[in-house]
């Protein structure tokens, strides 16, 4: 509990390196969680390897939903998509180095259900992709 | 001897004795962890339950289990009579005419569902007017969207001004048009505003509107009278007034309810059925079809009992003096901000945003001293979207919150701030 404010989530959340918006993208997704409003819109740019070579989150929530989001995006640039595809909850879990009770979990793994709604080219996310 | 007590006496007879109030909850003998006790503000979510609630409902089921109605069997009338006896009940502690006008539902979002189905359905058209406010939950807007759907019935709001009271007068302008219907709030769940029930319903009367009252946060909290409110339907929960979960009323006036299709169909709610066809049963059983929740009608009798023991004049004057208490101390710290009026329009809500700290954040970081309050928007998103934040969190008071419990939740939103200062 007392780590779930961790130094490196304060950071992210404060300091985010890669929120904003790419223009022109290849790939745009965004997303609420209806339960507390948190949202994150994600825009990439993809090379002709199908690498994303460019990536970029906006909007609003919780320091957790924001930093994972930024952690995300950091970790992604370089990624070819298939690999993207495979990603998955202890992936992201791993990175914010945190245990998370249900309620919070669907806040750490918001930026990766859009990531991967985005990649799949799917029209609705779905809690699926990240469990 | 005893002719002369002084004053000072009577404001301390007519006062809630917290400690013994807080005494009758069993939950506050536990730590939300080792050496944490709890500090209990979100019972505009759900209300904690005293001792008597839980053991009504477990002699109910040690004592006296038997589905109601029809069974002749000794424990068939006991469960029976137990279910009905609760029912009396709550009609005598809203002052319902009778207790055939007191409809079991699930909760307060049945309720207005049932009106929205069969009253609504039976009664509106394409192109009529109902009239809603801009401080609704979500429980009375989306059966109207519903509705607005289906039937193409036209939807429109009374604005809450910046202060979080109704206006008033653009409620006058609305009714110009001509409502069939108006569905409104009694207290907001975020902004804690109590608003003037009476003269909301007088009004709609005059323009020839039916009412429904969303008492789920004040029935609760203070005296609720249906008659003298000229309440046409009203609603609420067991479970934000020390009952169990999974139990609610509709309060409906008679001719309105006795002129309503049924809502659900099944058993209970029938007074004959043939192959192809059923007559419905009389009031109030025509809208509870199944097997109610017997056990929790049990729990709200007694909870209903509890509250009346304690006064609902003494709880409202606790929770004032705590609330008019938190506006205060909530006012000094910087980078608060409360939503909603002055504790003079206002029950025992204070929702809050702190500069640059989500609300989430603010209930988490609170949680780990044991203060339990609600973060998001409250299933009020058009309220939380017209005040331009996405979420709030939320402190909410009863008759057990104590000023000490304040000042750890100040002290708590000042922990938040060192940590993302």
């Amino acid at each position: 509990m007392d780590d779930l404010y961790r130094e490196v989530i304060i950071e992210h959340y404060k300091n985010p390196g890669y929120r904003g918006k790419l223009d022109p993208h290849d790939i745009k997704f965004a997303d609420n969680n209806p339960l507390c409003g948190d949202h994150i819109e994600i825009t990439l740019r993809t090379d002709e390897s199908d690498r994303i070579s460019d990536a970029r989150f906006d909007g609003h929530g919780c320091a957790i939903s924001q930093a994972s989001a930024d952690l995300l995006i950091e970790s992604i640039i370089g990624k070819p998509l298939e690999e993207v595809k495979q990603l998955n909850k202890e992936y992201v879990l791993d990175m914010l180095g945190i245990d998370l009770g249900p309620v919070r979990l669907k806040c750490a793994l918001l930026s990766l259900k859009v990531l991967k709604a985005g990649v799949y080219g799917l029209g609705e996310a779905s809690d699926s992709l990240v469990e | 001897m005893f002719t002369c007590i002084p004053v000072y006496m009577c404001t301390l007879l007519m006062a809630l004795n917290i400690n013994e109030v807080r005494k009758d909850f069993p939950i506050f003998q536990r730590e939300t962890s080792p050496g944490v006790p709890l500090v209990y503000l979100d019972s505009t979510a759900t209300s904690q339950k005293p001792l008597v609630v839980i053991k009504a409902m477990n002699d109910f089921y040690r004592r006296s289990n038997a589905n109601i109605h029809r069974g002749v069997h000794t424990l068939a009338e006991e469960a029976t009579a137990l279910y009905e006896q609760a029912r009396v009940k709550i009609s005598k502690f809203i002052n319902a005419p009778s207790a055939h006008q007191i409809i079991y539902t699930r909760n307060t979002t049945e309720s207005i569902n049932l009106v929205a189905y069969s009253w609504a359905r039976a009664n509106l058209k394409a192109g009529d007017l109902v009239i809603l406010t801009e401080m609704e939950h979500h429980s009375n807007l989306v059966p109207w969207h519903i509705l607005q759907a289906e039937r193409g019935v036209e939807l429109d709001f009374i604005p809450v001004t910046e202060d979080g009271l109704l206006d008033l007068d653009a409620y006058k302008t609305l009714l110009a048009r001509g409502p069939k219907l108006v569905s409104f709030t009694h207290m907001s769940n975020v902004l804690g505003t109590i608003n003037p029930a009476a003269e909301i319903i007088r009004l709609a009367h005059a323009a020839g509107a039916v009412t429904v009252v969303d008492a789920a946060q004040s029935v609760p909290h203070f005296k609720v009278d249906v008659q003298a409110l000229d309440a046409d339907f009203l609603a609420f929960s067991a479970h934000k007034m020390c009952g169990p979960t999974g139990i609610g009323v509709l309060y409906g006036k008679m001719a309105l309810l006795e002129s309503m299709p049924p809502f659900l169909g099944g058993g209970d709610m029938i007074r004959e059925v043939k192959l192809r066809s059923f007559r419905p049963n009389s009031l109030p059983y025509k809208f509870e079809a199944g097997t109610p929740a017997i056990a929790e009608a049990v729990g709200f009798g007694a909870a209903v009992d509890y509250l009346s023991a304690v006064g609902m004049d003494a709880i409202a004057a606790h929770e004032h003096e705590i609330t008019e208490y938190a506006l205060e101390r909530l006012e000094e710290v910087s980078g608060v901000k409360v939503f909603g009026p002055s504790a003079q329009h206002k029950g025992g809500v204070t929702a809050f945003t702190l500069n640059g700290v989500h609300p989430h954040d603010v209930a988490q970081i609170l949680d780990r001293d044991g203060i339990a309050v609600r973060a998001g928007h409250h299933c009020a998103q058009p309220l939380h979207e017209k005040f331009g934040i996405p979420a709030s969190s939320r402190a909410s008071f009863y008759l057990y919150n104590t000023r000490d419990e304040v000042d750890l939740l100040i002290n708590g939103i000042y922990k938040v701030k060192e940590m993302f200062g």
